[in-house]
């Protein structure tokens, strides 16, 4: 299948809409003829995507068609699942993120991850946070992870809200504290990229407000690529869209273009909710 | 009539009561189409018809053999001469096992005539009482049968009643082993107070001595026996102490390994590998900790300079914490592998290596479990016998040392009711004290074990 591919940052009509349609700049994640595999099944087939700096991209299409599985390549989450296959190529910054030499827990670091169910560690609030500088060794002292804590979570608004308790258990929080939580874990740690799967599928409207609201706040300063099975969520967050279908991409566009003018009938079936 | 005929009869009413209450219903039902005019599938109706049937006299049955050789005795003792019936008690009994042995062999005839009035009678009592129990067995059975046709109708709720009855009889069932394990406790716990009524309780929680032996009769000397536990716990302890120094970590980097490490191939070998371990019977393990651990022990200490005793309490625990590896390293791996998949890959997400991830979160967050693993690992190397009896000895030395022998609460148990007993010398009844005393340790620490454990499982639900 051929995926009929806008030119990023190209054309007028691009730099007239989206939030971030301003700081499109250059091209951070470059994905070339990506397959991959979980054993016998082929859950991904030759994608070809750039991605680029400052803008929020969302990934749509029916379940299974491999849109988890497009995102832990990206930060080779899949390296951890046995059985799991990649063949292809994804650059970061024009490096080779599946080249020998590159070390995947670097990567992680660089790429970071928010999952579809919080998944706050069972332990305190500051820990939750602090853990990755820690591992990392971003902070030489007491003091500096203090400051990097806070900011963290100041970042996602939680700050003013958990101040008082960054003592008690993550896991103590409501459910759209503990996935902004794990949002400041994730960037305490530094990213440039935040790869989010479905992150407000677990939470009610109101938590999920918050969370949109967070993502434009931080698409100032990270490529954020986001999974949704919500096409309100797809087009009040993102600046464009990439709709697969089988393992395949069969459209990608900037977000108000493949809402009210998709390409490609499937595409089209798909928003229209014929199928998924 | 015997009583296995009178049984086999009782199932064969059974059987037939099924078949009548069910085609009764099939019959009132309308035949064919039945099922939809019946409450219940017809079989339910044949259950029930056939409980009653049977359950009312198989109780009967079974409260008549539970009585029937006191009212025998009682009936014969009535049959008796006044002079015989005077007799002191112990007399009377023997006369009465006299007539009981010769009742059950045909034709024997005793000398005495007393005897062997005794026993005519006897025989006599026997065969009227088992015609009438069989005459009121058939009859309840007929009786029960009769009732519980009358009420087979298309609306009655047959399959409530079976099933309220078959409730009953689970609930039976598991008061079994409730009431066996009240029971026991019980029972240990009166004889271990008649010990105590003769060996005060500080001296045997306080006192630093163990030498049961009493006197049994009044000329011997020199045993007057003292019932310290202190050596016994002390060595107990110990050896606890070594096994766990062993089972611990290699329990523990096993379960890592297999939970976090091993690829699910290498995981289906090792796993079946370690239950083999488990299944060990302890006694293997115990010659194993005689012939070979012990003398290499010994052999490793003579050539360190050091004097080892030939039943160290060191080969004892080295080869009880053997043991005890598969128990650790399976609940630690239960406990490491219920930890859910997303805490993993959110330290793998932030660039965790595995072996941070699992310093850092995996155990952590397990730590709950392998701590409730842990106690019910140390309670039940407190409780093992086999390994101890053969390879730790028996001295009871209050010692810290290793190379030594002592011996273990379980030990002495096994120590003291081996062979020939005086029931109520001291030493038989501080069995019973050692084993209540082992049986609150090791209770406190299952239940406590258990608690980690379950809170631990809750958390993740
Ligand atoms: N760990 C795994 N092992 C085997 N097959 C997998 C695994 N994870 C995903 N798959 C398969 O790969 C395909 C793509 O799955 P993926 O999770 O990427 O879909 P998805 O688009 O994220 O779906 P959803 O919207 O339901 O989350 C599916 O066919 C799925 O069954
Ligand atoms: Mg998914």
């Amino acid at each position: 299948m051929t995926a009929s591919t806008d030119e990023t940052g190209a054309g007028p009509r691009e730099a007239t809409t989206g939030p971030t349609a301003d700081a499109i700049r250059e091209t951070c994640i470059a994905i070339r003829e990506l397959d991959a595999w979980y054993g016998d099944i082929h859950a991904l087939r030759s994608i070809s995507l750039d991605i680029a700096y400052g803008e929020v991209i969302a990934l749509i299409g029916p379940s299974g068609c491999g849109k988890t599985t497009l995102l832990r390549c990206l930060n080779r989450l899949n390296d951890e699942v046995e059985g799991a296959r990649v063949a292809g190529s994804v650059r970061l910054d024009g490096q080779e993120i599946y080249a020998r030499p590159v070390d995947p827990v670097a990567l992680r670091a660089r790429v970071g991850m928010v999952f579809q169910k919080p998944n706050p560690f069972p332990k305190s609030i500051y820990d939750n946070v602090a853990y990755g500088p820690r591992i990392h060794g971003l902070a030489t002292d007491r003091a500096q992870l203090d400051d990097i804590v806070h900011v963290s979570l100041e970042r996602v608004g939680l700050l003013k809200e958990v101040r008082d308790r960054l003592d008690e258990p993550g896991t103590d929080l409501s459910g759209g504290q503990q996935q902004r939580l794990c949002i400041a874990r994730t960037i305490a740690v530094g990213p440039e990229v935040i790869l989010m799967d479905e992150p407000c599928s677990a939470l009610d409207p109101i938590a999920t407000a918050r969370i949109e609201d967070l993502i434009d706040e931080l698409a100032e300063d990270y490529v954020i690529v986001i999974v949704t099975h919500s096409m309100q969520q797809a087009a009040r967050v993102s600046s464009r869209v990439a709709y697969l279908n089988h393992g395949s991409l069969i459209e990608v566009g900037e977000t108000n273009r493949i809402f009210t003018n998709p390409q490609h009938k499937l595409t089209e079936d798909y928003i229209t909710g014929r199928i998924g | 009539m015997n009583m296995t005929t009178v049984v086999l009869l009782l199932s064969g009413v059974g059987i037939a009561a099924f078949y009548a209450g069910r085609s009764r219903a099939l019959r009132l039902g309308g035949g064919i189409d039945a099922a939809r005019h019946l409450h219940s599938l017809p079989g339910y109706y044949g259950y029930f018809v056939a409980i009653w049937a049977t359950l009312p006299a198989a109780f009967v049955l079974l409260g008549w053999l539970l009585v029937r050789e006191r009212l025998l005795i009682a009936w014969v003792v009535t049959g008796l001469p006044e002079s015989i019936r005077e007799l002191p008690p112990g007399q009377l009994d023997l006369l009465l096992n006299n007539v009981l042995n010769l009742a059950v062999l045909p034709d024997a005839v005793a000398a005495d005539p007393v005897i062997a009035a005794a026993t005519e009678h006897y025989r006599a009592a026997v065969e009227i009482s088992q015609w009438s129990v069989a005459v009121a067995v058939g009859a309840l059975a007929m009786l029960g049968t009769w009732l519980a046709l009358r009420l087979v109708r298309p609306g009655f709720r047959a399959r409530n009643r079976v099933e309220a009855v078959i409730s009953r009889f689970l609930v039976a069932a598991s008061s079994i082993a409730i009431l066996t394990t009240i029971g026991i406790v019980l029972s240990v716990l009166f004889e271990a107070l008649r010990f105590f009524e003769q060996v005060p309780l500080h001296e045997f929680l306080f006192g630093t001595s163990w030498s049961p032996q009493t006197a049994i009769r009044d000329d011997q000397v020199g045993s007057s026996g003292s019932f310290g536990i202190a050596p016994l716990l002390a060595g107990t302890l110990l050896i606890t102490l070594i096994s766990m120094l062993i089972a611990l970590p290699i329990g523990l980097m096993s379960a890592v390994f297999t939970a976090e490490y091993s690829t699910s191939r290498i995981r289906g070998v090792v796993k079946p590998l370690l239950e083999v371990l488990a299944g060990i019977p302890t006694v293997v393990y115990g010659f194993f900790a005689v012939l070979s651990v012990a003398p290499w022990v010994r052999g490793l200490g003579e050539a360190l300079g050091l004097d080892v005793a030939s039943e160290s309490a060191l080969a004892a625990g080295l080869v009880m914490g053997v043991m005890i590896i598969p128990l650790i390293s399976s609940l630690a791996d239960d406990a490491i592998r219920a930890v859910p998949d997303s805490l993993r890959e959110g330290a793998t997400a932030l660039g965790a290596t595995r072996y941070e991830t699992i310093v850092g979160i995996i155990l952590p967050a397990a730590m709950p479990g392998i701590a409730g693993g842990v106690l019910l690992a140390v309670s039940r190397a407190i409780g093992e016998t086999m390994i101890v009896v053969m390879a730790a000895g028996l001295a009871a030395n209050l010692t810290a040392n290793p190379l030594e022998a002592v011996t273990t609460v379980t030990v002495q148990i096994v120590t003291l009711l081996v062979g020939d007993q005086e029931f109520e010398s001291a030493k038989t009844l501080a069995a019973f004290a050692l084993g209540l005393m082992l049986f609150v340790i090791t209770m406190l620490l299952n239940v406590l074990g258990l608690t980690f454990v379950r809170r631990y499982r809750e958390r993740y639900e």
